[in-house]
């Protein structure tokens, strides 16, 4: 008997260890990338406000402008191939490319691009407030955005808004143009197709939805007959793979082409690696602290400052974030219109500890952040913790999922929050907008901006950040962003850390990937596989 | 015990091995012995039975043991290997990892024995509860028993911690939420069987009121089988902690709980293995050791 | 039974109602404004008091319907049609292993009682329950799949693979055989054994310590002893005649061993990015998708009975008192 068991044994133990993995390479024409994308909640592009949909999107779908990334994120025409602006600002026409065709064959005229106006307008989901800030909505759409002939697009916004902030916006993926024709076939109840468009794609782009399955992987088909030109890669799967340390070993496998969410550990030790090679671009996040004025000890104006002096930016950019976050002390991130340079701070104990004794708490306090639980978020928050505590400022973390986290920061519930932002389009009024103008702080405001959240009233700063929006003179509407910058670094509750840097890793045959500074500028078409 | 000469030690033990003892104390005093020896010739047990004491050493003496506070951060020394400088290497903040392994033997002793205390009194109630009385009451308690024994414990765990907000306490709380029903079950069996005992005829007879019978003797009768039953779900409970503190939901950063600290290494595993190995380590070897200890108790104390 | 099910849906709902986690949230984003914000909250009836919103659903479920994710914006049932199979693929495989060498192990330490394989076993049985789940599964990872590359790392089918096999089943080494790819079902296994193992660890564990106590129980029989006063050779006693005894109850626990593996793969799936329903659950509840928590719920507490019966019925069967 005991032969039997230990024959059992031996044999079930060897054919355990005897399975040898198959590592399959990436097939050519195909690009494989491991990257994040449980945030997906939808791939209709006038609903989709994710990163990960929203760069879905992006390569589906095109829109009228777009911005030139070789050159300074200039507006360039993409479905528009010219546009005027009337001089009392407040009527653009754009003229469209003709013989443009979508993924169905259906061919792109003046009425799809009214007919996807309209829909994101009427559906007015998470990202809809970017057209209808412009006086857009679902009565008045028909009225004032109108299709005089196949080739013509007109539209007429409510104030004499810059120019730049109107066309700006209409880079964003909510004003992309969906296939009408198509879409309308698949409508349900009323739903503007919103339902289907979820999980499949009605565009003319680079690319269109083959496959998707949520929190899976989705695959894109290159669209041979795309204006711009047949994509170089046939088709681009991406799949989800949470973990850093897994992705980083798919991609020196070769089990992926690209990875697209390495830490800066696992940076650090794929830069050896002959076969692998980094791509960097700056991306419009802004990693901050939130203190919020209903704690009594944050509101005191020395107290701000003095936990600004007392984070060690250097320390946690050299060991924490190195690679994918760079010290950036402004709300405007590099690259946008109006961005400062300027850090006035770095860790300094004494004039921390100067500036709490001035403000009556030469002992420190003891006060809460909510800390999602994922990295580098948690170890900055410890590193910020360790520092504090140097200067008598007791910080206890709150753990918690993010989900968890963000619901008491909406409900000004929390102390402190540590968190990330990220501009909704590219114009400088998206960052402006939410960390300086709070226009009711009563708890029945309609518009809950960060500001409102960390409950700091600045009548005067709204006004002047309002007053900007309507600026022509670029330069002159730039200067002006740079003095709310300046006095915002001063006095306002946001201890503003870091500017995020995208990276990704990919295998040494992949050429031509190009990081830009939105997830509507991540752009799939000019990759190649060699 | 052919021994003449009767020394101070035999004399004692005489006195425990004596099948005729002269008092109640003596007689507890004697089965309590006559345990430990069973116990004892017992190796496995007696592993779990050092080890335990060793955890309760460690934390008890944890400044002294370790090589350095384990909350200073030294960012410049980070992710460094194992080395006499540091035994267990130093993790993504430069913290060294054997400190923090040193005092996270006294979180899991808290955790454990706030359970435990939480737990055991819950489970004995509702399970004597329903055992004796029967009935309605019994069927009610088992069918709420029921629903708590079908859903996943981790998750139910998870659920309540994400309902209180995290934290050591809230941790334990949760824990105890979803870990009462097997005790709560057991105690049931055991009161059934004793419920119909001669004794208890007897009790009811002289008019004591339920209330009373319950507390008093029905009680008393489950506790060895519920120890037996405690010793060995500590095990269950520190893997249950360390799971919480995995999924970023157990205890709050900066303090050294095993789970939440193999969580951190999770990103550095396949670079700085060490980060997370030592406390995964920790836990097995002491999880382990509560699994001895209890199993080697259940040997002598639960002969059923 | 059905009052369990109810039971378990209530108790669900209400933890999951009371957790301080804003299912608005999931629907719309971060970004929404108030009057998005608002309109979603009043489709997903969270205006209505709790009890109403509890009753709609109950009502919805006797139809049926279990609603739709908010996460995955799919209907839950057929959420449920592809997570379930995952995670019955991985439980199922896992009971095999804990069987295969669980039983025999146990045995070896019932026939050697008290001494040194007994206590070997026993210690090696209790391992089982003191590894930490998560750890045991990145160790895994580190050593089989980094360092040796034996097997193949996390996800259940190489990318390569993906678009090959379609779901049939939804159990992919099967559906990968159903059409023949048999290169897939190589691949399907090297990404299946490792977390199987993991979960087969605390399954041997559980059917090693309980086969030694059934067979030891069976052993002191006075049936035993006659076979062997007999001369029967020992390992017909014991194969033959004792674990033919100890058969009933040991299905029933490898059956309550498969249910605990069922509902005990959350962290495992979470290290092994295995796309299962404990993961399901988990992730829905951390972003108060109502639906999805409860369909969940669902599945798990109908397996919990499901067991539950099977092994009754399997012991009135076997127990020769009851036939």
């Amino acid at each position: 008997m005991r032969h039997v068991a230990k024959l059992m044994a031996v044999s079930a133990f060897a054919g355990l260890m005897t399975t040898t993995a198959v590592f399959a390479q990436t097939p050519k024409d195909t690009v494989v990338m491991a990257k994040q994308i449980d945030d997906i909640i939808t791939l209709d592009p006038a609903e989709a406000f994710e990163f990960s949909g929203v760069e879905v999107g992006a390569n589906v779908y095109d829109k009228l402008i777009g911005v030139d990334l070789a050159n300074g994120n200039k507006l360039i025409g993409e479905l528009a191939e010219s546009w005027t602006v009337s001089p009392d600002q407040l009527t653009y026409t754009f003229k469209l490319r003709p013989n443009v065709k979508f993924h169905s064959g259906n061919a792109l005229t003046a009425a799809d691009v009214v007919y996807s106006i309209q829909r994101a307008v009427t559906l007015n989901k998470s990202p809809g407030f970017i057209l209808t800030q412009f006086g857009l909505n679902k009565d008045t759409v028909l009225e004032k955005v109108k299709a005089p002939d196949a080739n013509t697009v007109v539209i007429t916004v409510s104030q004499p808004f810059a120019p730049t902030f109107f066309l700006n916006c209409l880079t964003s993926g909510v004003a992309a143009v969906v296939d009408s024709k198509l879409v309308k076939a698949n409508e349900k109840d009323g739903d503007w197709g919103n339902a289907w468009l979820k999980l499949n794609s009605a565009g003319s782009g680079a690319y269109k939805v083959r496959s998707y399955r949520p929190n899976e992987q989705y695959a894109l088909d290159a669209n041979e007959s795309w204006y711009k030109g047949a994509p170089k890669a046939k088709r681009i799967i991406v799949r989800h793979v949470a973990e850093p340390a897994s992705q980083r070993l798919l991609l020196e496998k070769g089990d992926v082409d690209m990875a697209r969410n390495l830490s800066k550990d696992q940076l650090a030790s794929v830069k050896d690696n002959k076969d692998v090679e980094i791509v960097q671009g700056d991306k419009g996040y802004i990693l901050y602290l939130g203190l919020n004025q209903k704690n009594p000890n944050l509101a005191k104006p020395e107290v701000r400052e003095a936990l600004k002096w007392l984070v060690d930016y250097a320390a946690i950019e050299k060991n924490i974030v190195e690679g994918t976050y760079k010290a950036h002390e402004s709300f405007l991130p590099n690259g946008f219109l109006g961005a400062i340079g300027d850090k006035p701070y770095k860790f300094d104990l004494a004039k921390g500890k100067e500036l709490l004794a001035k403000a009556g708490l030469a002992n420190g306090f003891t006060v809460t952040m909510d800390t999602r639980s994922v990295n580098p978020i948690t170890d900055i928050a410890q590193a910020i913790q360790s520092t504090w505590g140097q200067a008598g400022v007791k910080l206890e973390l709150i753990p918690g999922d993010g989900k968890q986290t963000l619901t008491k920061y909406r409900a000004r519930t929390h102390d402190i929050y540590i968190g990330q932002w990220g501009p909704d389009y590219l114009d400088p009024h998206t960052n402006a907008e939410t960390f300086a103008i709070n226009e009711n702080n009563g708890e029945d405001a309609k518009s809950k901006t960060l500001a409102w959240r960390n409950a700091w009233d600045i009548p005067e700063m709204t006004k002047k950040t309002q007053a900007n929006v309507l600026e022509s003179d670029a330069a002159k509407r730039a200067a002006v962003y740079g003095d709310i910058q300046r006095e915002h670094q001063k006095v306002s509750p946001f201890v503003i850390m870091f500017q995020q840097v995208e990276v990704t890793a990919e295998r040494k045959n992949i050429k031509g990937w190009v990081i830009g500074p939105s997830s509507d500028t991540n752009f799939y078409w000019t990759i190649s596989k060699g | 015990m052919s021994d003449t000469s009767v020394s101070d030690r035999s004399g004692w033990r005489d006195w425990l091995m004596s099948t005729s003892p002269a008092s109640r104390r003596q007689a507890r005093l004697g089965q309590f012995y006559r345990q430990w020896l069973a116990f004892r010739s017992n190796p496995s047990a007696m592993i779990g039975l050092v080890i335990v004491v060793a955890l309760l050493l460690i934390a008890a003496a944890a400044p002294l043991v370790a090589s350095q506070d384990p909350l200073v951060q030294d960012l410049p020394q980070r992710l460094q290997p194992p080395s006499w400088a540091h035994l267990f290497g130093t993790d993504a903040l430069g913290r060294d990892i054997f400190s923090r392994v040193v005092y996270g033997t006294r979180v899991t002793l808290v955790i454990v024995l706030l359970v435990v205390i939480t737990v055991g009194p819950i489970g004995l109630l509702i399970g004597c509860a329903a055992g004796y009385l029967g009935g309605w009451v019994d069927t009610v308690l088992m069918r709420i028993t029921d629903v708590f024994l079908a859903f996943p414990r981790l998750v139910l765990a998870l659920a309540f911690v994400a309902a209180l907000g995290p934290g050591l306490e809230n941790a334990v709380i949760a824990i105890a939420f979803t870990a009462w029903p097997p005790y709560a079950r057991v105690a049931r069996a055991e009161t059934m069987v004793i419920r119909n005992a001669d004794y208890i005829s007897a009790i009811q007879l002289q008019g004591a009121s339920q209330g009373r019978i319950v507390w008093k003797h029905v009680v008393p009768m489950c506790m060895p089988s519920l120890i037996v039953r405690t010793t060995l779900d500590m095990a269950g409970i520190i893997l249950t902690a360390a799971g919480l503190g995995f999924l970023g939901l157990g205890a709050q950063p900066p303090i050294p709980e095993w789970g939440a600290m193999i969580s951190a290494g999770r990103e550095q595993i396949f670079d700085q293995w060490w980060v997370a190995t030592f406390p995964g380590l920790a836990i097995c070897v002491v999880a382990l050791g509560f699994n001895l200890l209890g199993d080697g108790l259940r040997d002598v104390m639960d002969a059923r | 039974m059905a009052i369990t099910i109810f039971g378990l849906l209530l108790v669900t709902f209400l933890i999951a109602r009371v957790m301080p986690i804003d299912p608005v949230l999931a629907v719309v984003g971060d970004r929404a404004p108030a009057d998005v914000y608002e309109k979603a909250r009043l489709d997903l009836g969270l205006d209505k008091p709790l009890w109403t919103q509890f009753a709609i659903y109950i009502a919805k479920v006797f139809t049926g319907d279990l609603g739709t994710s908010v996460l995955t914006a799919q209907k839950v049932t057929d959420d449920i049609k592809t997570v379930f199979p995952a995670t019955l693929e991985l439980a199922t495989l896992g009971t095999l292993i804990g069987a295969v060498f669980g039983v025999p192990f146990g045995i070896f330490a019932a026939t050697h009682q008290g001494r040194w394989p007994d206590q070997v076993a026993r210690i090696v049985g209790l391992l089982g329950y003191s590894i930490p789940v998560f750890w045991l599964g990145l160790m895994g990872l580190l050593l089989f799949y980094a360092k040796l590359g034996w097997v193949a790392g996390p996800g259940r089918l190489s990318i390569a693979y993906q678009d090959f096999v379609d779901p049939i089943t939804g159990i992919v080494m099967l559906d990968a055989a159903l059409q023949g790819e048999w290169d897939a079902v190589r691949d399907a296994f090297s990404h299946l054994i490792l977390p199987a193992s993991v979960l087969g660890i605390l399954s041997i564990a559980y059917i090693s310590r309980m086969t030694r106590s059934f067979l030891i129980n069976e052993l002191q029989q006075q049936y035993v002893i006659a076979a062997r006063v007999k001369g029967v050779p020992e390992w017909r006693v014991v194969w033959g005649h004792a674990l033919r005894n100890a058969v009933v109850p040991l299905v029933t626990v490898i059956a309550l061993s498969y249910m605990h593996l069922l509902e005990g793969s959350v962290l495992t799936e979470t290290i092994f990015a295995w796309p299962g329903l404990g993961r399901y659950i988990t992730n829905s509840l951390l972003n108060a998708d109502m639906n999805a928590v409860l369909g969940g719920t669902l599945v798990v507490g109908a397996v919990f009975i499901a067991v539950n019966l099977f092994s009754d019925i399997i012991g009135r069967l076997a127990d020769p008192r009851a036939r």
